[in-house]
């Protein structure tokens, strides 16, 4: 899962794809970090009384996973500028989450600032992320990728 | 329609749009490093601009720094009296569960360790009531402004779903055999379901005996000559309560449509369109765009009426894609 330098960042450009698996810790793990002390997302027998059949993934971690998935293909000094998701089959324990993007919009970004030859790119990445049951996350990711005027810089 | 009691609850709920949902918001620690590390070995992220001593928090963290954690906010900041009174009336008619299904959120620029979070927002909309595969209830939409160090730092748009839970059957694939019967018995129970029955009525009565009689009609005013559909008691341009039919010719185009994904409901099988149809009379339907796939729908493509037959009970009139003819290009 490499952008190397100088590559082209083309619409229709598909990104590899990333597996999560979704374990009881990763879910724990992630509501915890994001400060969400919900019990459907750390305690198993009040989701249940809840309506759902064991506890799930909150938001926030959807959010920073698919944050993740986009700098991690764009490189280091990729800096993510609007993240917008939205939510459909939950991600219950024991499941896995395959993210997958598609290049939607590349737009020069910041040539007012820097000269023609410096701008980065705006790059905006259709996000779907498909568990066993259907699809958890779609959404729209937008990254600034900074450098050569038509690369993508990855060390 | 709503029965009256949500017609009720529906606007009680309207009311609170505009109103705030947190005034003057703190968050309860200051970007810090041990949040920040916390936060990448949950997601896995080794992004290098978040880790050392110019680092920057990772930006989807944006929300996390405005969450109460487990003490909550308290006194004149965070949580507003309007926003805890609107989330009251939902408990309190029954709508007890929340799951959270959208969020939004711009970056205007990075947050470093130090930086104070002050935050602000407002309840930007109330849905009418909605039923889910979850259950029913109403979605809540906020809009939050985050600043850091008093600067705008981000935006941050947050819509919950709140909701009584449908009763559920057991879905644990790892059960024991007793719920794979169940499971079994639920698939066919889906795969006999069936679409919903219109409400006939006698406004509406004479739509259905044209589609029975696979005649498409139009109502028009005995005074204006106006064109109506769907059917009504009383002319919107002049007021007449007079009326006859006209059949449509079942030509039309699609004037907008959508792609219903999420949620499935028994009866239909997603992802499937649903198209506004502008009949060449001038009126919009409603109805299902048929002979093409989904995702090939298009604004402005041509389609003719044709009845599907639902199950021994129901026909409805939908709409087939009429093949593009070749050639004439220019």
């Amino acid at each position: 899962m490499s952008a190397g330098v100088g590559q082209v960042v083309r619409v229709g450009d598909e990104l590899p794809p990333l597996e999560i698996e979704i374990t009881r810790t990763l879910i724990v793990a992630g509501a915890i970090a994001s400060r969400d002390y919900q019990d459907v997302h750390h305690d198993a027998e009040l989701a249940r009384q809840k309506g759902s059949p064991d506890i799930f993934m909150n938001i926030l971690t959807t959010n920073g996973l698919v944050g993740r998935y986009i700098t991690d293909h764009f490189g280091p000094a990729a800096v993510l500028r609007r993240v917008a998701i939205r939510l459909g089959a939950p991600n219950y324990p024991g499941d896995t989450m395959v993210l997958t993007g598609t290049v939607e919009e590349v737009a020069a970004e910041g040539a007012e600032l820097k000269g023609d030859d410096a701008a980065g790119k705006k790059v905006t990445v259709r996000v779907v992320g498909a568990n066993g049951i259907g699809k958890h996350v779609t959404g729209t990711v937008t990254v600034s990728v900074p450098g050569g005027a038509e690369g993508v810089g990855r060390s | 329609m709503s029965e009256q009691s949500g017609g009720d609850l529906d606007a009680r709920l309207k009311a609170y749009e505009g109103r705030a949902a947190a005034v003057a918001g703190v968050g309860k620690d200051r970007v810090n490093e041990p949040m920040i590390r916390h936060w990448c070995e949950a997601m896995g992220d080794r992004h290098p601009a978040y880790a050392g001593p110019d680092a920057m928090a990772p930006p989807t963290m944006l929300q996390a720094w405005t969450m109460g954690g487990l003490s909550g906010h308290s006194g004149h900041t965070g949580r507003s009296q309007a926003y805890d009174e609107l989330l009251g009336l939902l408990e309190g008619a029954g709508y007890t569960s929340v799951v959270a299904t959208d969020c939004e959120q711009e970056y205007l620029r990075p947050l470093r360790p130090g930086d104070e979070i002050t935050f602000d927002s407002m309840i930007e909309s109330v849905s009418a009531r909605k039923t889910t595969k979850l259950g029913t209830g109403y979605f809540v939409t906020t809009r939050m402004d985050v600043r850091a160090g008093g600067r705008p730092a981000g935006t941050h748009r947050f819509r919950i779903f709140k909701y009584a839970p449908a009763v559920r059957k057991p879905r644990d694939p790892e059960a024991a055999s007793p719920s794979t019967e169940a499971a079994v018995s639920e698939a066919s129970t889906v795969s006999r379901a069936r679409r919903p029955r219109p409400v006939v009525n006698r406004d509406n009565a004479g739509f259905w005996e044209g589609v029975a009689r696979h005649r498409l009609l139009i109502q028009r005013c005995d005074g204006c000559k106006t064109l109506r559909f769907p059917w009504l008691p009383g002319c919107n341009a002049c007021g007449s309560l007079g009326w006859d039919t006209v059949e449509a010719s079942g030509e039309g185009t699609v004037y907008s449509y959508v792609v219903m994904h999420h949620p499935p409901f028994p009866a239909f099988d997603p992802p499937y369109a649903v198209g506004l149809i502008e009949l060449t009379e001038g009126v919009r339907m409603i109805s299902n765009v048929v002979g093409v796939p989904h995702d090939e729908v298009r604004i402005g493509m041509p389609v003719r009426l044709e009845f599907e037959r639902a199950d021994e009970e129901l026909e409805l009139p939908v709409f087939r894609a009429v093949a593009a003819v070749e050639g004439s290009g220019g």
